[in-house]
């Protein structure tokens, strides 16, 4: 069976609309997309959507109470709520800096937590 | 009174962007003076993604990409003042600036950068009638507790307006455990960028409520609740369709407004529209050697465009002070807003000085769909394009390429448009 979907892509902020065209579940066309990463997304949401989560970590003895993170790689949307979960027990401690692993394949995903910002020992 | 080559004013991502490139065009006198307590500007509190992917080719978080740019002010040995205010900056591009340490500064700059960035438009400016309990913030104000103190101001959550940054609360409040019950958006279309509201609202079922406004606040010292209404073609709420809403916080997402003080008390011309100051090609404003960049000279939802603008600003500062650049080398021609246009920038373009950075911003005026986005010069076209879709919530560019330049040479006016598709080019009305 032959679907059209109208999606926007959101892997950058220009958000192109497309027009996505699948056949059984594969997709076969994708217009309006601007790059290639468009097509990716495209073919990701319709089998098994993914999304980056970015979220914020209590830090102890640092210059400042929070850090920010993300997911080094998309997570599957569903395991959000759990990912943010898994977040929010772990403790750190002051210094961490860009791209530090905080917590290596969360939940089984084969993401990692990682730092995107520095954060020194508190002086 | 201090001499400094080149000042910049505003340490985000336009000011670092713009004194990065003055250094490496070989200026090594500059100063960037930054309120706040570190670099980086309103991007450490913007901690989700999608930033860098034009000027990096990969995707950001807002932390990462202001870091890059400080490493790059900092490797190169430039000079910054942190938790120092800009009071006054006069025609003569002297500088009043005042911080703990040195008490009151006077500066006197050769060439000056603008880059203030922006800041939000606040309950006051909205007269929503009511009580004035706890519980009502502005989004960013919001985000910078969630994000950097790390304090959650409420858990039953109602945003006013679909701005960025509203879109981005609704997820993030989410995420850390609150109910945003809505976001209401007073126009029939949202101000953010359509990504935001797949990820932010869509992903989370929030209903997004549209042509719908705030009508009424509850509760004494804590907000209790408010009253929502539909609104008619003129935006006035019709009395029939109010209903409450109960909720502790409510957060304003209702645009944001370039921070030009200190550009007007200096007599800059400024343009009513963007509400930021008139600019040419080279990003300088109607005061000889002051130049601006970034979210104090119209409002970006992407910030490598900031990166773009404040690049040809710091080189163009740069090749001013160096006297390669002269405001009165040639006649200027003048961009125009046409038709389902708001405005364009730069306001002025001298073709002779234009960058390869430079492009064509604008914003539309509503939502269009297949359409053609035309730039001409009289009924010269310079460039065409089809369009799926138009939204005033995002930014739309045009690089000015050299066959344009050519094109445009002998001409006083382009015009950036808006035709319906079909109908062909438009005659011109001579
Ligand atoms: C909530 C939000 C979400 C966003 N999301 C995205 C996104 O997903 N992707 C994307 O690409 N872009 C995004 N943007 C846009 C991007 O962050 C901005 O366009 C960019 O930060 C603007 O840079 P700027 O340097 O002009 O302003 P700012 O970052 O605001 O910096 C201005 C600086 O000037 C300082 N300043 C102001 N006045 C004075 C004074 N008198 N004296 C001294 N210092 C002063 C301020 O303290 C501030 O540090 C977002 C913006 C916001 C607000
Ligand atoms: S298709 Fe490419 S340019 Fe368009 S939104 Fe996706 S990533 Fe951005």
């Amino acid at each position: 069976m032959q679907e059209v979907r109208e999606m926007v892509c959101i892997v950058c902020p220009v958000g192109c609309h497309m027009k996505v065209t699948s056949n059984e579940g594969q997709v076969t066309k994708v217009e309006g997309n601007s790059c290639k990463r468009g097509i990716g997304y495209a073919e990701a949401e319709c089998t098994h959507p993914t999304r980056t989560l970015t979220t914020t970590m209590r830090i102890k003895n640092g210059e400042v109470p929070m850090i920010s993170v993300k997911t080094d790689e998309p997570v599957p949307k569903s395991l959000l709520m759990a990912c943010m979960e898994a977040i929010n027990k772990a403790k750190i401690q002051a210094p961490i800096h860009v791209g530090d692993k905080i917590i290596e394949n969360i939940l089984d995903t084969g993401s990692n937590i990682v730092a995107t910002r520095n954060c020194e020992r508190k002086a | 009174m201090e001499q400094r080559e080149l000042v910049i004013i505003g340490g985000g991502p336009a000011g670092l962007a713009a004194a990065v490139e003055a250094y490496d065009q070989g200026i090594r006198d500059i100063l960037i003076i930054e309120r706040d307590s570190e670099l980086g500007g309103i991007l450490q509190q913007c901690i989700h993604n999608g930033f860098g992917l034009h000027i990096f080719g990969e995707e950001l978080t807002g932390p990462e990409y202001a870091w890059r740019f400080i490493e790059e002010v900092k490797e190169r040995g430039i000079d910054y003042k942190l938790n120092t205010m800009v009071l006054d900056i006069s025609e003569k591009r002297e500088v009043l600036a005042v911080n703990e340490e040195d008490g009151l500064l006077e500066i006197e700059a050769k060439a000056l950068v603008l880059a203030m960035g922006c800041r939000e438009r606040t309950r006051g400016a909205l007269n929503i009638p009511g009580m004035r309990p706890a519980g009502i913030y502005t989004a960013g104000a919001a985000q910078r507790f969630v994000n950097m103190e790390g304090y959650l101001p409420g858990k039953k959550v109602v945003i006013l307006g679909s701005g960025d940054i509203g879109l981005i609360m609704a997820r993030r409040m989410t995420l850390e455990g609150a109910k945003v019950e809505m976001v209401c958006e007073l126009l029939p279309y949202s101000g953010g960028l359509t990504r935001n509201i797949v990820q932010c609202l869509e992903d989370f079922d929030i209903p997004l409520k549209l042509e719908h406004t705030v009508t009424q606040i509850h509760g004494k010292d804590r907000l209790e609740g408010i009253t929502i209404a539909q609104v008619d073609a003129h935006r006035k709420p019709i009395k029939s369709t109010e209903c409450f809403v109960e909720c502790d916080t409510l957060l304003l997402s209702v645009g944001l407004i370039p921070e030009n003080e200190l550009s007007r008390e200096a007599g800059i011309n400024m343009d009513h529209i963007t509400s930021g100051p008139v600019v040419n090609e080279s990003m300088e404003t109607s005061i000889e050697g002051v130049f601006a960049c970034g979210n104090v000279v119209h409002v970006h939802d992407l910030v490598d465009f900031v990166t773009d603008e404040s690049r040809v600003a710091g080189r163009c500062a740069a090749s001013y002070l160096r006297g390669k650049h002269s405001s009165e080398q040639e006649d200027p021609i003048v961009t125009k807003a046409g038709e389902g246009i708001r405005y364009v920038i730069p306001h002025h373009i001298r073709h002779q000085l234009l960058q390869k950075e430079n492009k064509l911003f604008f914003r539309v005026l509503d939502i269009y769909s297949d359409v053609k986005l035309v730039v001409r010069c009289d009924d010269q076209i310079l460039y065409s394009k089809k369009k799926r879709k138009l939204a005033p919530g995002e930014m739309e560019s045009i690089p000015i390429t050299d066959q344009m330049i050519v094109n445009m040479e002998g001409y006083s006016e382009v015009t950036v448009e808006i035709q319906q598709s079909g109908l062909g080019v438009r005659e011109c009305k001579k």
